[in-house]
Order: structure tokens, then sequence, then C-alpha cells
């Protein structure tokens, strides 16, 4: 008890003196470190509450019936609360995506990588520039220089595989994970 | 703080009794009464104080709102609507607050051009300017989160837009979009977090305010000579009730100003897209932000792959990507006036004794407003080129123009002081 004591008050020769430095240093810098982790820990679940919840993450998969969609149709289902646009292909689109050579594309991708059917081509109807809905799903829309889609926001134009061609969107459209179940129905996610 | 010294004295045996425990009287005396303000001021010294009234106007109509809205994807433009039209002056709220945005960055805008033509972010009001700047940036958080309130398209679209601007961020971008909306579009959640931030964040600009005041109140008002207080006697007059009274008259105008906008032309600064509500699915064909925040959009909207400023900030085109160079460029248009105060090298404060600057400053402020102008057209043809080289001229001014020229140019001669200047002797004179 009385070490204790004298440690408080003034140290008894300049060995003891260094001794009480260390031992206060440590003492100082690991009450800060232990309450630097803590806070740290405490701060976390009010940043992670912001992340999508367990409900927002359940709604994770879609079923459509794509046996009423013709040749040349396309429809705009929701997945994730995205469009996803469903095309039914013409085989001039086809044949047309096909051709292209890899190198005339900011984004190489072979339309191959982005169907699992060639006549039908499904994706994330969302500009990758800055999430604007690209026009060409309807009859009379605009479908840019590509014959695919066109991003009104900031000009970005898309092919028929909805790759992107011209524009400042960085990217093609994504293909979000999907299978056919039968052969008129599409899970997606 | 250094107030003026206050002879605070009351007969109020209640008062004093508060007084001799918290000294508040004494020291709002000091503060607000007595406080010595240069004799000079002209009226662009109005616009803190109309700030600070504007302030406090959005929050009361901003409270008084919340107690009719509802943050929710499908009741929100439906609330707001009920809001115009059944609540008892749920209109007039609803337009007091809508337009007293617009009357908030107005006022402020000026406020910040005082500072600037006046040499006023120089020492010792360095840490005053820079707290300034945060609260600019809190205002522009506020007022975002606070247009997607109402849920309409451009709500919708100018959130989608903006937020999706982070991802742009290399790796860790596309996370921390999720996390802002907290789903994978913008959503029920985004809304949700949008109105609670909505109303947390005027409440810091309140501190800040407090912050700002406490820098100023330590080295007083600069004033349109720039030279220091040098003679409290001499130099300054009481705050009250000279500048409460000059203050009042400013406030009169500003509210004339304020209450044609509401009554005559209430959506004259809004769009008639945001009166369609939300629809995830329909993009509007121009998505342009509020007239504020044009200036900046236009910067951020310049960065194309073939902008040669970018080419040459990115080693060209190796080092970002022209989205993410955009987006940096956005935010270090504000944040580099932080550095103002040691950018500028001239000792004058003032552009009335600063030719060479004067003449930069005017070219500077026109530049702004051609951003502005540029920010709200559809980026076509020459108007590409127009903001490219707008944008230049922004930060070639800041970065290059001021240092240089506040070492090269030849002030005028200054007054010897506030009071010298007001009947006319200056140093070349003596
Ligand atoms: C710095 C101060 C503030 C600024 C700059 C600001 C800005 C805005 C803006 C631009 C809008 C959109 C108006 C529209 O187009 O309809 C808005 C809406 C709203 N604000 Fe604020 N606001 C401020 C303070 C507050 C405060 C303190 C509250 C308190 C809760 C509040 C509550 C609301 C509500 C409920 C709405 C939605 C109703 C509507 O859209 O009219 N605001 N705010
Ligand atoms: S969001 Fe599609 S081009 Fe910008």
């Amino acid at each position: 008890m009385s070490e204790t004591a004298n440690h408080a008050g003034q140290p008894t020769s300049g060995g003891a003196e260094i001794d009480e430095q260390t031992r206060r240093d440590f003492l100082i810098w690991s009450t800060a470190a232990v309450g630097a982790v803590g806070t740290a820990i405490a701060v976390w679940p009010f940043i992670d509450q912001m992340n999508p919840a367990a409900d927002t993450l359940a709604l994770a998969s879609t079923e459509v019936d794509i046996s009423q969609i013709a040749v040349g149709q396309s429809i705009t289902v929701i997945w994730r609360g995205k469009p996803v646009f469903i095309r039914h292909r013409t085989p001039e689109e086809i044949s047309e995506a096909e051709s292209v050579s890899l190198d005339q594309l900011p984004d190489p991708q072979t339309d191959a990588d982005r169907v699992v059917k060639p006549e039908w081509l499904v994706m994330v109807g969302v500009c990758t520039h800055l999430g604007c809905i690209p026009l060409g799903q309807k009859q009379g829309d605009s479908k840019g220089e590509f014959g695919g889609w066109f991003c009104p926001c900031h000009g970005s134009h898309y092919d028929t595989s909805g790759r992107i061609r011209k524009g400042p969107a960085p990217t093609n459209l994504p293909v979000p994970s999907y299978e056919f179940t039968d052969d008129n129905t599409v899970l997606i996610g | 703080m250094s107030g003026g010294t206050s002879n605070f004295q009351s007969n109020s045996r209640i008062v004093n009794w508060i007084e001799h425990r918290l000294p508040i009287f004494s020291f709002m005396d000091a503060q607000m009464n007595q406080y010595p303000t240069p004799k000079n001021l002209n009226y662009f010294w109005n616009f803190g104080s109309l700030a600070g009234i504007v302030l406090v106007i959005m929050i009361v109509s901003g409270i008084t709102l919340a107690m009719s809205y509802t943050p929710h994807t499908e009741y929100a433009f439906t609330s707001v609507e009920r809001i115009m039209r059944d609540v008892n002056s749920g209109w007039l709220i609803r337009y007091i607050h809508m337009n007293g945005a617009s009357i908030f960055f107005i006022v402020v805008y000026i406020h910040i051009f005082r500072g600037l033509y006046y040499g006023s972010y120089k020492a010792p009001r360095e840490i005053l300017w820079m707290i300034g700047i945060f609260i600019l940036l809190a205002m522009m958080a506020t007022a975002f989160m606070g247009y997607v309130l109402p849920w309409g398209q451009m709500s919708f679209w100018g959130a989608t837009v903006i937020t999706n601007l982070f991802s742009a961020i290399p790796l860790v971008g596309d996370y921390i979009v999720q996390l802002l909306w907290g789903g994978f579009v913008v959503d029920n959640p985004t809304l949700n977090r949008f109105f609670s931030l909505h109303y947390l964040l005027p409440f810091v600009i309140v501190g800040l305010v407090f912050l700002h005041l406490w820098a100023l109140h330590m080295h007083h008002s600069n004033n349109p000579t720039g030279v220091e207080i040098k003679d409290e006697k001499q130099d300054t007059i009481p705050f009250h009730p000279y500048y409460t009274i000059k203050d009042l008259y400013g406030l009169g105008l500003m509210m004339i100003f304020f209450a044609f906008f509401i009554f005559f032309a209430p959506n004259y600064f809004g769009h008639p897209d945001n009166y369609i509500m939300a629809d995830p699915l329909v993009t509007p064909p121009h998505i342009v932000p509020e007239w504020y925040f044009l200036p900046f959009y236009a910067i951020l909207r310049a960065f194309t792959s073939d902008y040669w400023v970018y080419q040459v900030i990115s080693l060209g085109g190796t080092l970002m990507s022209a989205k993410l160079a955009g987006v940096i460029a956005m935010f270090a248009s504000i944040l580099v006036l932080l550095l103002l105060p040691w950018l500028d090298r001239s000792r004058v404060r003032s552009s009335k004794y600063r030719p060479l600057y004067r003449f930069f400053f005017w070219v500077f402020a026109i530049d702004c407003v051609i951003l502005g102008w540029v920010g709200g057209l559809p980026p076509e043809g020459v108007l590409v080129t127009i903001g490219q080289w707008s944008t230049f001229w922004y930060f070639f001014h800041i970065i290059i123009i001021v240092p240089v020229v506040g070492v090269l140019e030849r002030p005028k001669p200054l007054p010897d002081s506030i009071a010298a200047s007001v009947t006319g002797a200056t140093q070349a004179a003596e």
C-alpha cells in the first residue's frame, strides 16, 4: 500500500521516476486504445442500420412468365425495386449483336456472355452512368444510334445486346443472375 | 468573446438574481448592444443577419410542415398535396419553406461574395471564413434532402442521379451507394433517412452559426476599407441602436422580395415535374437540380472523356474515369475555398484598393453566373465547350490568379484608419 502511495506522490529516485513515466504512458495509451476500439465497435451498429434490411434483402428474386412476349417485343419487370428489361430479340438483332468486334466496345463483352438463350435478352434497365431508365422498351421510343436503348439523361447509347457504345456511361447494362425454370418462365435473382 | 464592455445594471431583483448565477444579461448586453461595430459598414453587411433570420424562418416553417408530412413513398406526395389543399394555412407554410430555401441561398451567396470582394477571409478571420464554408456545405446537404421529401419526379430522379455519383469512388463506391439507399434503389428507406437528416441538419447549422459568431466577435467585423479597428472610440459605434435599425430596414426589404415570390410567383424557382408523383420506371427527359446547385452541376458535367483538363489531371485517362474526375471537381470547387486565406498573398484586404484583383473578382463572379446558366441547359453543342472553359476558369482563378495577383499587384494607398477614411485622409496625403 505504501508503495502505491509513493508512486502517486514524489518518486524517491531517478530510476523510479523513469519507471513511473513509462508505466503512466502505458496506462494512458492503452486506455486510449481500448477507448478508440470500443467507440468504433459501438458506432458500427449505427452505421450498419443504414444497409439494406433483412426484408429488403428477402425480396431478392422474381418469377416472370414470358410466354406472351412476341418476337420483337419487350417487357419491364421489377426486381429488387429496379426495372429489368426482358426482350424477345429478332434474328436481325441477334446477328447484329453477335457480329460486333470486341475492339469497338468501350466495355468489351461478347453477346454470348450476356445471354442464356440468344433470343432472350434479360438485363437491369438502369443506365450505368447515373441511374436513369434508358428509352427503347416501348414502340415509339428512341432506340439510339445502335438500335438498342438510349438514355436521355446525358445521352448514352446501348446496342441490341445492351452494351454501351457511345456516351458517358462507363459499362454495359448489367445482366442479373437468372435461369429458365421452364420454357415459359424466368426466375431472376 | 471580445464584445463591448458591458456596464450592465438592472433594478429588477429577479434579473439580478439570475445574473448573479448565470451572467447571461451582461453577456447579451456586451455582445448585442454595446458590441463595437465599424462605423462605415455598407448594405452588404446586412446579409449575415438576414441569413440568420431566414434560418429561423426555415426551422419554424419546417417543424410546422413536419406536423402534417408523412415520410413514406406511398403517402409523401399526397401528404404534401393535403398540406397544400386541406391543412389550414398549409399552402402558405409550404410556399414559405419552398421559396425560403431559394432566398436562403441568394442571401448566403451575396454574403460569400461580399467576403470575397472585401477580403474578409484574411487573417485573423480564417476560421470564421472556414466555418462559413462548412455552413454552406451543411445547407446544401439539407436542401438536397429536403427536395427529395415531396417525392415528385424531380425529387426521385435528382436523388437517384446525385446518390449515384458516389458509385464513381473506386472499390467501395457501389457499397457506399447501397448504404445511402438502404436498398438497391432510391426507395422508402432512403426517404425515411433523408427526412431524419433533413430535420437534424438545420440544428447542426445553428451550432455552426454560433461558432461563426463567436469567431466574428473575437476580431469584429471587417469593413469596406479592410483596415482594422484602431481606436474603438473613433472607428466604431455600438451595434444597438445603429446596426439593429439598419438590419431591420434591410430585413423589411428582403421580406418584400420574399413575399413577392410566396404570393405572386410561388413556383418560379421550382420545376413543374415535381408536381408529378415519383415514378421509378419513367425518367423525365431533362433532369435539372434546383437553381442554387446549377454552377456545381455544370462543373460535374464538364468532365467528359475528351475534356483537356480531364486528360491532364488523369494523366491521359489512366488515373481515373471522367465520372470520378467530375465528382472530385464538384466537391473540390467548394473545398478549395477553405484554402483561400492562404492562397491570397496580398496584405491588403479590400478590393477598393486592389484594382487588378477587383477586375478579376468581377470576371470570377460572371464566370459563376455562366456556370449556373450552362448547368441548367442540356449539355449539347457549344454549351459543352462554354461549360468546360468556365470550369477551367473557376479553378484557374482561385488557384493561380489569386496568389499571382496578390504578389504582383501594387495596391492603392490605404486610409490611416476607418475614421480617416470617413474624413477622406489617406496615407499618401500625410
Ligand atoms: C436549413 C434549413 C432548411 C432548408 C434549406 C430546407 C430546405 C427544404 C427544401 C428545398 C424542401 C423542398 C420543398 C418543396 O419543393 O416542396 C424542403 C421540404 C421539407 N422540409 Fe425543409 N429545409 C430546412 C429546414 C427544415 C426543418 C428544420 C424542418 C423540420 C422538420 C424541415 C422540414 C421539411 C419538410 C417536412 C419538408 C417536406 C414538405 C415539402 O416538400 O414542402 N425543413 N426543405
Ligand atoms: S444517367 Fe444515363 S446517360 Fe447519364
